[in-house]
């Protein structure tokens, strides 16, 4: 007998064209959209890029962090410094970005490691002020109150602002789709098995044989990479860094969990869907000023208590969609035997 | 006598005032078949806990193959050999029934991915969910989440195997093919402790039987001869009905 496993289901290869289509049309986007839409839909990006490593932390690792700005913020300064300092390219200090977070997430992990639970989860905010307070030290890169990208460095990565609003824009797409393709190929990985098991039950991962510390480790130190990466871009469209803005609790973490929690944590689906809410309330609410944020909160509410899973999870739970092949299925020789015959007769 | 492949050595544990294990000896000999009975809340599944390692004893050493593990963690002594299922199960439940059988190889019996699907399909058949391996787990009801909990452990290929009430609400007819299983599984050489209330299902397939009482053996011995004994009968009334 042989078994054959396919990861890939109806809905799968449906969500996998369709996102195919997506991508293709927003990488289009600065031939059909204005500059505003460029820059909301970087944004959005970023967003999803956030959301959807939170998640790997939270969702899959439960490792509740409240402190991914520290990463955010070390991303932008990183790229502020190599800029600045350096006279390196923004665009390389991007991936540079990412190396030196994951080379600081290491004994970052190995202090907060040592807490567990709500203390894990204050201890990653603490790490965060304390960076926040550190890049406030940093003179050369404006202190306290901030420094812009000199206008030399900015026009080296293209000469119109126009052509260099397009690159931006590819590149935050770029680096959304390389963080989901990744976190896909984790997911489907033994390693991604591993987490799967972490989410679903600790005590039976490591009864059955999943190092279930060494995994939560390990994904710390990819996030940190990827969350300081996305960081440094976010920061590179902007222009400009302070501690304040790169080191914000509420931007890189309150409205980043509030996206993967309504969209349903544990799922790759959940943040992209997340984000989508999160920006559509935010277009619709703006102008509401105070009352946007009462009624994110009274989103958030409203989706914890009717879909605790957030509103994938309810998806997958009616209809057992997946848009993301993740799932091994096995291919039942009897289905493959009934198929036979027809194969025969197609072949006359 | 050789070492035995698992062992306890004056192990203690309480919570609180709670004593659920007194100074408790045991040796599984390689290859052998034990038993364990006794009252709700006597310590048996502690006592799982303290040999898988999720429950640290408060003294005395765990012996595996004569070497000290007591201080190793859970995840390493499963892939040395120690499976062990749950009593309540803990399936992996975002999972299908076949991956969480695949975890299981590829982390249990340190497997390549790929190599392991035979197997796992194999001991899923052998455990009759070979017709649900696509389904989520999640969905099992809670007879097909004890096979689960039994054919993951198995999937762990272990050498010592702890199994914990595996066949409460099983029609005879699924016991007698339980009961061959775990024949199939020992032919194998793997060393098997069972913990069970279903004591019929327990006596036709183990060697030795341990009664355990307030966190002390307070009986060992052939099975039959343990049932009919005098201190089994004070201490432990209510389930006889069953045997
Ligand atoms: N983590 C814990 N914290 C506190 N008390 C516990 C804990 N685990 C078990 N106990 C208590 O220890 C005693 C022994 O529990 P245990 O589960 O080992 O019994 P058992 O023999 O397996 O019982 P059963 O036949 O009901 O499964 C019980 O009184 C239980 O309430
Ligand atoms: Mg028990």
């Amino acid at each position: 007998m042989s078994v054959r496993v396919a990861f890939a289901s109806r809905s799968s290869r449906v969500g996998m064209a369709l996102c195919a289509v997506g991508i293709v049309a927003l990488a289009a986007a600065p031939f059909w959209g204005g500059r505003d839409d460029l820059a909301l839909l970087s944004e959005v990006y970023a967003y999803v890029a956030l959301a959807s490593l939170w998640n790997l932390l939270a969702g899959y690792a439960g490792l509740v962090s409240v402190g991914q700005q520290a990463y955010v913020g070390l991303g932008a300064y990183i790229l502020f410094a190599f800029a600045i300092l350096a006279g390196i390219s923004p665009l390389w200090a991007i991936p540079l970005a990412g190396i030196i977070a994951a080379g600081v997430a290491i004994p970052v992990a190995m202090l907060v490691f040592r807490l567990r639970g709500h203390y894990f989860a204050i201890g990653t905010w603490i790490v965060a002020e304390v960076f926040r307070l550190l890049a406030a030290q940093i003179s050369v890169l404006g202190g306290g109150s901030g420094i812009s990208l000199p206008a030399g460095l900015i026009i080296a990565i293209a000469p119109s602002r126009q052509l260099r609003d397009f690159i931006e824009y590819w590149i935050a797409l770029a680096l959304v789709v390389v963080i989901l393709a990744l976190i896909l190929l984790l997911l489907r990985s033994r390693y991604g098995l591993a987490l799967k098991a972490i989410r679903d039950s600790e005590l039976a991962a490591t009864c059955n044989g999943v190092d279930v510390m060494r995994t939560k480790f390990l994904v710390y130190i990819v996030t940190a990479a990827g969350t300081a990466m996305v960081g440094a871009l976010i920061f590179l469209q902007r222009l400009r860094t302070s501690p304040d803005a790169a080191f914000s609790v509420n931007d890189w973490t309150a409205f980043v969990i509030f996206i993967a929690v309504i969209g349903g944590l544990g799922r790759i689906e959940g943040p992209i869907i997340g984000t989508v809410i999160f920006f559509v309330l935010r277009q619709t609410l703006a102008d509401l000023g105070t009352f946007y944020l009462l009624m994110l909160g009274v989103v958030a509410i409203l989706v914890m208590l009717t879909a605790p899973k957030g509103i994938w999870g309810l998806v997958v739970d009616r209809l057992g969609w997946q848009v993301f092949p993740l799932e091994r299925r096995v291919v039942l020789d009897e289905r493959s035997a009934a198929r036979a015959p027809m194969a025969a007769t197609d072949g006359r | 006598m050789n070492v035995p492949i698992l062992a306890l050595d004056k192990i203690s544990k309480r919570f609180g005032a709670i004593v659920v294990a007194d100074r408790v000896d045991l040796a599984l000999a390689e290859g052998e078949s034990l038993g364990i009975i006794g009252p709700n809340g006597a310590g048996k599944t502690t006592l799982f806990g303290i040999m898988s390692g999720t429950v640290p004893p408060d003294s005395g050493r765990v012996l595996y193959a004569g070497r000290d593990i007591t201080r190793m963690p859970p995840a390493q002594r499963c892939t040395m050999g120690i499976g062990r299922s749950f009593q309540i199960p803990l399936p992996f439940g975002g999972m299908s029934v076949f991956e969480n059988l695949v975890v299981a190889a590829a982390f249990g019996a340190g497997q390549r991915e790929h190599d392991a699907y035979e197997r796992c399909m194999e001991i899923l058949d052998q455990c009759g969910l070979a017709d649900k391996a696509n389904r989520s787990s999640r969905s099992l009801g809670l007879l097909d989440r004890k096979r689960l909990e039994l054919a993951r452990a198995l999937a762990t290929d272990p050498a010592v195997l702890l199994l914990d009430e595996v066949a409460g609400g099983l029609t005879e007819h699924e016991c007698q093919a339980l009961i061959e299983l775990l024949r199939a599984v020992r032919r194998q050489g793997v060393s098997i402790i069972w913990i069970e209330h279903v004591v019929h299902a327990l006596v036709a397939s183990i060697d030795r039987l341990l009664v355990l009482h307030n966190g002390a053996f307070i009986a060992e011995g052939n099975p039959q001869a343990v049932i009919r004994s005098p201190q089994v009968a004070e201490i432990y009334m209510g389930i006889e009905a069953d045997a």
